[in-house]
């Protein structure tokens, strides 16, 4: 049976990692991800994680050896923060293309400069093309949940993709909250141990990672997103069987209050708690305000979005990176162009907010909504909180 | 929902206070949170953490605006910091002071509820050092009746080891010499 512990999500997210049984573990720390990293490198040192951590001299080394690492066989781990996936992100693209399921927690962090070590989503928007799997954590529980589902998935023989597991830097990292922390034996019947359909081996010598004359390169990339496509059924399976055995489901999109809102609020990450407080507050005082809150980044649930805000006549989208200039931020250009494509004509206001690190209170999500529901949507994004 | 506001130096613990209030309210059974004033770190330098106890689950991440509990580790902190910011109508501060309540409300202009004990003197007497966090949860204790001192005991022993007995008796002797003011 699972714990209920009171635990610093971090330590919680390092605990899991260790119930997942890693073999080997290559990371270089930096603020706000280091307590995971750092915590992983006690158990293996302690003896509690029979696991090979090595201390690489930089992300870019951390990914190339995650990639060595997994191609030979071994269940691999790393974790990063904002200029560290800035640094590591040359190598992503290929841990992706050689479809490497190298599973890694973000700890989400702003981009320099101004040198920033606080939350918001640019290191995450920033791999949005990368060709990872990605979740988002809404709390200490999830950020567990979802770094143990991120392995059933990559290691699938129908995936074989790494996994980016997202959490929001310090807002969430550095909590301590109430957390089931699941058992081994349990982590062991949902999470059978990994086995490579290919791997490097002196034995049964193989290429990985060849060059793609231009009479490949298309269908390798063809293949590649097809793989990934699928890859969302496998996800959605995966969270079922995990809440079958832990009795914690998770869906690839969560409402909240949503079903006869006329204003839906759309957020991600642990902020959307927040929002489920304004929702609760703007209820009470009579409006018809629900939330959506995207936990499956990427693949994109089209579908499962849609159905979630279809009946909605506003909504508010909340963006926590820059586009600069862009017609909206990353976030809703995606909305945006699914309710094109069927032609819905939602009124779709784009606020940016909790840019490095700034908070972002119950009001200030009342306020977005206030806006929402009595003006018509301006054509541009909004950076709300700005001292002028 | 009970909102608590530490404010302390770099060094003297003041988020490890937030961390066992929590851990004592999770090991109650309660929902707790706590979390730190996120940046470098920097011994000496003000520093605040925050804590909310509550019996529902708790679904805000924002820092702690408007405290129901204010702790301060630290005396020299009174007339650099307004520790009284914000906090609600009925609210407590509790103060690591060797002064009176007269003294300390003519010197600060604090108008709230006061529970004041020497927590640096029962620090320093009992672990010879002059940190205050496990001693200062005595004083909240005592001030609130917000958690138990028996929820403590576990969190104060993960956390200290072989020490955390020192610990355990310097809280509960700030709990005794704790004066509770109106």
């Amino acid at each position: 049976m699972s714990k209920r512990v009171g635990m610093e999500v971090s330590i919680a997210v390092g605990e899991a990692v260790g119930l997942c049984n890693v073999d080997v573990v290559a990371a270089y720390p930096i603020t706000p991800q280091t307590h995971i990293v750092e915590h992983l490198s006690e158990m293996v040192a302690d003896g509690h994680l029979d696991a090979e951590f090595i201390p690489v001299e930089s992300e870019h080394s951390a990914m190339s050896c995650c990639i060595g690492s997994t191609a030979a066989g071994a269940r691999t781990y790393t974790s990063t923060s904002a200029q560290g996936y800035a640094l590591m992100s040359e190598i992503c693209y290929i841990a992706s293309g050689l479809r490497l399921p190298i599973v890694m927690n973000v700890v989400n962090r702003a981009l320099s400069a101004p040198i920033s070590i606080w939350n918001d989503h640019s290191d995450m928007m920033m791999s949005r093309d990368t060709g990872w799997i990605q979740t988002i954590a809404e709390n200490g529980q999830e950020a567990v949940d979802l770094t143990i589902h991120a392995y059933k998935v990559a290691e699938d023989p129908r995936v074989l993709l790494p996994f980016q597991v997202n959490m929001d830097g310090f807002i969430l990292s550095h909590m301590i909250e109430p957390i089931y922390m699941p058992e081994r034996s349990e982590v062991d019947a949902y999470l059978p141990p990994y086995k490579p359909v290919i791997r490097l081996d002196p034995q049964k010598p193989v290429t990985f990672g060849p060059v793609g004359m231009p009479d490949v390169y298309t269908e390798a990339k063809m293949a590649q997103d097809v793989a990934f496509k699928n890859s969302k059924a496998v996800v959605i399976e995966a969270w079922k069987e995990f809440g079958d055995k832990f009795g914690r489901y998770y869906k690839p999109v969560e409402t909240y209050k949503a079903e006869d809102a006329e204003t839906i609020i759309v957020t991600m990450g642990s902020l959307s708690e927040t929002a489920m407080s304004a929702v609760d507050h703007l209820r009470d005082g009579g409006m018809k305000v629900g939330l959506a809150r995207i936990r499956l980044w990427r693949p994109f649930p089209t579908e499962e979005f849609f159905d979630a805000i279809k009946g909605a006549k506003n909504l508010v989208v909340l963006d926590r990176a820059m586009n600069f200039a862009g017609d909206s931020g990353p976030v809703c250009m995606e909305i945006k162009s699914i309710l094109f494509d069927r032609g819905h004509s939602a009124n779709v206001f784009n606020f940016m907010a909790g840019l490095g690190g700034r908070d972002v209170t119950v009001q200030n999500f009342e306020e977005m909504v206030q806006k929402a529901a009595t003006s018509k949507a301006p054509a541009a994004y909004e950076i709300i909180n700005v001292r002028e | 929902m009970v909102e608590i506001r530490f404010h302390g130096r770099g060094g003297q613990g003041a988020v490890t206070s937030a961390e066992l209030t929590a851990l004592a309210a999770i090991e109650e059974g309660k929902y707790g949170q706590a979390f730190p004033s996120f940046g470098p770190e920097r011994r000496g330098a003000p520093v605040m953490a925050f804590v909310r106890v509550s019996d529902e689950p708790i679904r805000t991440r924002e820092k702690v605006y408007e405290p129901n509990i204010v702790v301060v580790l630290d005396p020299t902190l009174l007339t650099i910091v307004n520790v009284e910011a914000g906090l609600r109508e009925g609210g407590v501060v509790v103060l690591n002071t060797s002064k009176s309540e007269a003294e300390v409300r003519k010197e600060t202009g604090i108008k709230a509820r006061l529970a004041l004990v020497d927590a640096s003197h029962i620090a320093m007497d009992t672990m010879r050092v002059p940190i205050t966090n496990t001693t200062m949860l005595g004083a909240l204790l005592k001030a609130t009746g917000l958690i138990k001192m028996d929820s403590l005991k576990a969190p104060i022993e993960n956390r200290f080891g072989p020490i955390a007995q020192k610990n355990i008796d310097a809280c509960a002797r700030a709990f005794e010499e704790t004066k509770v003011e109106g």
